[in-house]
């Protein structure tokens, strides 16, 4: 469960996101809006890059915004990246062992935790193999397995499947439809994909420059009248005229 | 959700395979055992003292170069003020061997450890700047180091820790460990101890830091949201590299018995840069090559009777030869390019050979 009451951020004269009040309680959660809608600034302030000119985030009894940034993933919270970020030098086991290490688990269980963890994103190359030399779809499956190793409380998702054909956007779906089960996080979903959103969601927030305009069940959320027209860009259209 | 994370229940009757050394690691661990025991035991008897003089350099400079190898290659930290390091280093040690009759080894230990304090104050900017921000700022205190070391009349030879005499022309004389007096002993000393540092390097490298940095130097955003405390392990990287680099300058002293400041100029930590980029930072092993480099080329040269000058010509074509063709250094390429020339050979003797039994 995670709570965010009247959250602001401004950069200069910008408010990317304004007063916004949301909570998202359990499962996988979609946030979804155009571009510039705040999607990413949210993920930073959760993550501590940006810090909010004004209102509290309560993330399972916690006060994230009082917690060190290096410290929040020690706490339980994982986040992967629009451009992937697993680290190049270091091989797949590696990459997502330090993930492990710097997490609350104990040591010992550290191998079986990461091998669990590659097998539950189901990928194919080889534990030892550099993460550099993978291709983008297993780089990304490195990056989701970084996500979910450690016992994290809560998953930011950050367009997992931009630039994935197809077939390879279906794999990833099916592992982030599992997350909830097999690791328990409350995971929170960006991505332009909306049969991803979709098919993978409950719920879903709608976030249109910086605020929130739509709440609830994905499948009425998409057919709301103010998503679309956000999403088209008609509501700008009817105010000019 | 189960134990440890592991994302099913399935996965807690998951065999797990054993992590044992493969083959590899265990034929390049006889390798380096051989090399080590040949520079240790086969070499010394059949070197001048001049030239046992040059591998103690090397041995020394390998360990000042790691330090760098390390910042660079690892945590993505670009220092221009190692040579300074290496005078403090050194100035700490000679300090404590006059003012203390501790032995050797502690006199290292301590001086290291001091070093090590004095290289997080020099690597605090790194916390705020990177890239050339830091190398400049870096530069500038191995310029006022340097300016230090010149009008204090580095190390000078006065008793104490901290005594002064304005005569004294570099320093008396130190005193080398009881155990290694000769110069073959010594060497041997500064081979030892260089490895040691070497094996220092590569259990950080290989281990949570290592991992941790090789976050910081990819991405310091994506380091942060892994849970990398990305401060400590920056200063940690720094005191590290100053701890061996001070441990290398200790070692020095001892070397030759006496300290210049001329051994410590401002533009010895640029070439370093260069040397340390042309070895490669991506492998420990670069290091040495640049170690290498640093001390037994100008050695060479200055036997083959080539100007001195030829040197930085040298390193100044080497750096951009790399940079251009091999950016993981000469430890990759040489090894590389080798095998190529061997292929190709290998080619040709065929060819040569299948023309001759045509002609026949």
């Amino acid at each position: 469960m995670i709570a965010v009451e009247e959250l602001t951020v401004r950069f200069g004269g910008v408010t990317p996101i304004d007063s916004m009040t949301v909570s998202f309680t359990d499962g996988t959660c979609g946030l979804i809006g155009p571009n510039g809608a705040g999607k990413t600034t949210f993920f930073n302030v959760l993550s501590g890059f940006v810090r909010p000119a004004s209102g509290s985030i309560t993330a399972f009894d916690r006060d994230l915004l009082s917690m060190a940034d290096y410290r929040r993933a020690r706490w339980g919270l994982r986040r992967t990246f629009q451009t992937e970020q697993a680290i190049e030098q270091l091989s797949v086991y590696e990459n997502v062992a330090m993930i492990h290490e710097h997490s609350r688990t104990q040591r010992s269980s550290r191998r079986r935790a990461v091998l669990g963890a590659l097998e539950f994103v189901g990928l194919a190359a080889g534990s030892d193999e550099k993460v550099g030399t993978l291709s983008a779809r297993d780089r990304r499956l490195v990056e989701v397995a970084r996500a979910v190793v450690g016992e994290p409380r809560l998953i930011l998702l950050d367009e997992p499947a931009a630039g994935m054909p197809e077939e390879e956007t279906l794999h990833l779906a099916d592992v982030i439809r599992r997350i909830p089960e097999n690791v328990g996080a409350l995971t929170i979903l960006v991505d332009h994909d909306m049969s991803l959103v979709s098919s993978c969601c409950t719920t879903t927030a709608v976030l249109d420059f910086g605020k929130l305009i739509a709440l609830g069940p994905t499948s009425e959320v998409l057919r709301d009248e103010h998503v679309i027209r956000a999403y088209l860009g008609t509501e700008e259209v009817e105010a000019e005229a | 959700m189960n134990a440890g994370g592991a994302p099913s229940e399935a996965r807690a009757s998951l065999s797990l395979p054993e992590r044992r050394p493969t083959a590899g690691t265990i034929v390049r661990g006889g390798v380096i055992a051989v090399l080590l025991a040949f520079v240790l035991a086969g070499l010394p008897p059949l070197l001048s003292v001049y030239w046992l003089d040059v591998l103690t350099a090397v041995a020394i400079y390998s360990v000042v170069a790691l330090g760098l190898n390390l910042l660079v290659g690892r945590v993505g930290l670009v220092s221009l003020g190692q040579i300074a390091i290496l005078a403090l280093g050194a100035w700490v040690a000679a300090r404590l061997d006059f003012a203390t009759s501790l032995p050797f080894p502690i006199v290292l230990l301590a001086t290291g450890v001091i070093t090590a304090v004095l290289g997080v104050i020099v690597g605090l900017p790194a916390l705020r700047v990177s890239g050339l921000y830091l190398a400049l700022i870096t530069l500038m205190l191995a310029g006022a180091i340097t300016i230090v070391l010149n009008s204090t009349n580095f190390p000078n030879g006065g008793g104490g820790f901290l005594g002064h005499t304005e005569s004294s022309f570099g320093s008396g004389g130190i005193r080398r460990p009881s155990i290694a007096v000769s110069d073959q002993a010594y060497y041997r000393y500064a081979v030892v101890l260089a490895a040691l540092m070497f094996v220092l390097a590569l259990l950080h490298v290989r281990s949570k830091p290592g991992r941790a940095w090789a976050a910081i130097r990819q991405s310091e955003p994506a380091a942060l949201a892994a849970g990398v405390n990305v401060t400590l392990y920056k200063l940690w990287a720094f005191a590290l590299a100053a701890f061996i680099t001070g441990i290398a300058g200790g070692i020095l002293g001892g070397s030759s018995g006496k300290l210049f400041v001329t051994q410590f100029t401002t533009q010895g930590s640029i070439i370093l840069l260069a040397v340390v980029l042309m070895g490669g930072v991506f492998s420990l092993w670069g290091a040495l090559a640049a170690g290498v480099l640093l001390q037994l080329l100008p050695a060479l040269l200055n036997d083959w009777g080539a100007p001195p000058d030829l040197l930085t010509v040298i390193f100044g074509v080497g750096v951009l030869q790399v940079l251009v063709t091999a950016p993981e250094g000469l430890v990759v390429q040489v090894p590389r390019d080798l095998a190529t020339l061997g292929r190709f050979l290998l080619r040709l003797g065929r060819r040569a050979a299948s023309l001759l039994g045509g002609a026949q």
